[in-house]
C-alpha cells in the first residue's frame, strides 16, 4: 500500500508506465502524446493542425523569438517553446531569424506563437487521457 | 519559400487550425468535437468579419 502510494507520488503506476510520458512526448512532437495512447485519428489531426500552423508561420517569414529582453519577448519565447522540437530544430537550422518588413511576417510570428500554445493544450489533453480525467 | 496570404485567407487558415485543436481537446466524443470545432470556426470567422465592418464604419 505504502509502496503503491510512493510510486503514484513520483508519477509511476504499476505496470502502466510513466504517467507523464504522453505529456512530455506530446510537447516534444505534436500529436505524439495521443499516438502513445493509440488515439491515432486525434493525434494525426492535432499533428497536422499544429505543424501546418507552425510551417505557415515560417512560410510567412514569421520570426522565432530568441531573447527575453522585455516582457512581450518573454511571452513570445514561452509561446514558441511550446512547439517543442519544432522550435528547437527550426532554430538549429536558422529558420525564422531574419527581420522582415512585411505585414504577413507579423502574422507569421503570431502563427508560430499560437502553434506553440496549441501544442501545450494538446499535450495536456494527452495527459488528461492518460490519467483518465478525460475519456 | 514565401507565402503571402490576404488578411482574410490568413483568418481562415488561423481559424481552421485553432478550431481543429479546440474541437479535439475540449470535447470527448467525435460528433461533439466536430460540432464544437465548427462552432469555433464560425465564431472566429464571423467575429473577424463583424469587427472588419465596425472598423470600416468607424473610419468613414
Amino acid at each position: 500500500m505504502v509502496a503503491t502510494e510512493d510510486k503514484k507520488a513520483t508519477g509511476q503506476t504499476t505496470g502502466e508506465g510513466f504517467v507523464y510520458l504522453p505529456l512530455i512526448a506530446g510537447w516534444l512532437v505534436p500529436g505524439a502524446g495521443h499516438f502513445l495512447l493509440r488515439k491515432w485519428g486525434r493525434g494525426a489531426l492535432l499533428a497536422i493542425a499544429i505543424v501546418c500552423m507552425f510551417g505557415l508561420g515560417l512560410a510567412m517569414q514569421g520570426r522565432l523569438y530568441t531573447k527575453a529582453d522585455d516582457i512581450l519577448d518573454m511571452l513570445g519565447l514561452v509561446g514558441d517553446l511550446g512547439s517543442g522540437l519544432l522550435y528547437i530544430v527550426s532554430r538549429a537550422i536558422g529558420l525564422g531569424n531574419e527581420t522582415v518588413q512585411l505585414t504577413t511576417a507579423d502574422y507569421g510570428t503570431r502563427f508560430i506563437v499560437v502553434a506553440g500554445l496549441l501544442n501545450v493544450i494538446a499535450a495536456v489533453d494527452a495527459h488528461n487521457l492518460r490519467t483518465g480525467r478525460k475519456a | 519559400m514565401t507565402f503571402s496570404p490576404s488578411h482574410f485567407s490568413a483568418v481562415l487558415l488561423f481559424a481552421a487550425c485553432v478550431s481543429t485543436v479546440f474541437g479535439i481537446t475540449m470535447r470527448e466524443t467525435p460528433p461533439r468535437m466536430l460540432r464544437y470545432g465548427a462552432y469555433c470556426f464560425a465564431l472566429f470567422v464571423g467575429s473577424a468579419i463583424l469587427l472588419s465592418w465596425v472598423m470600416y464604419l468607424i473610419a468613414r
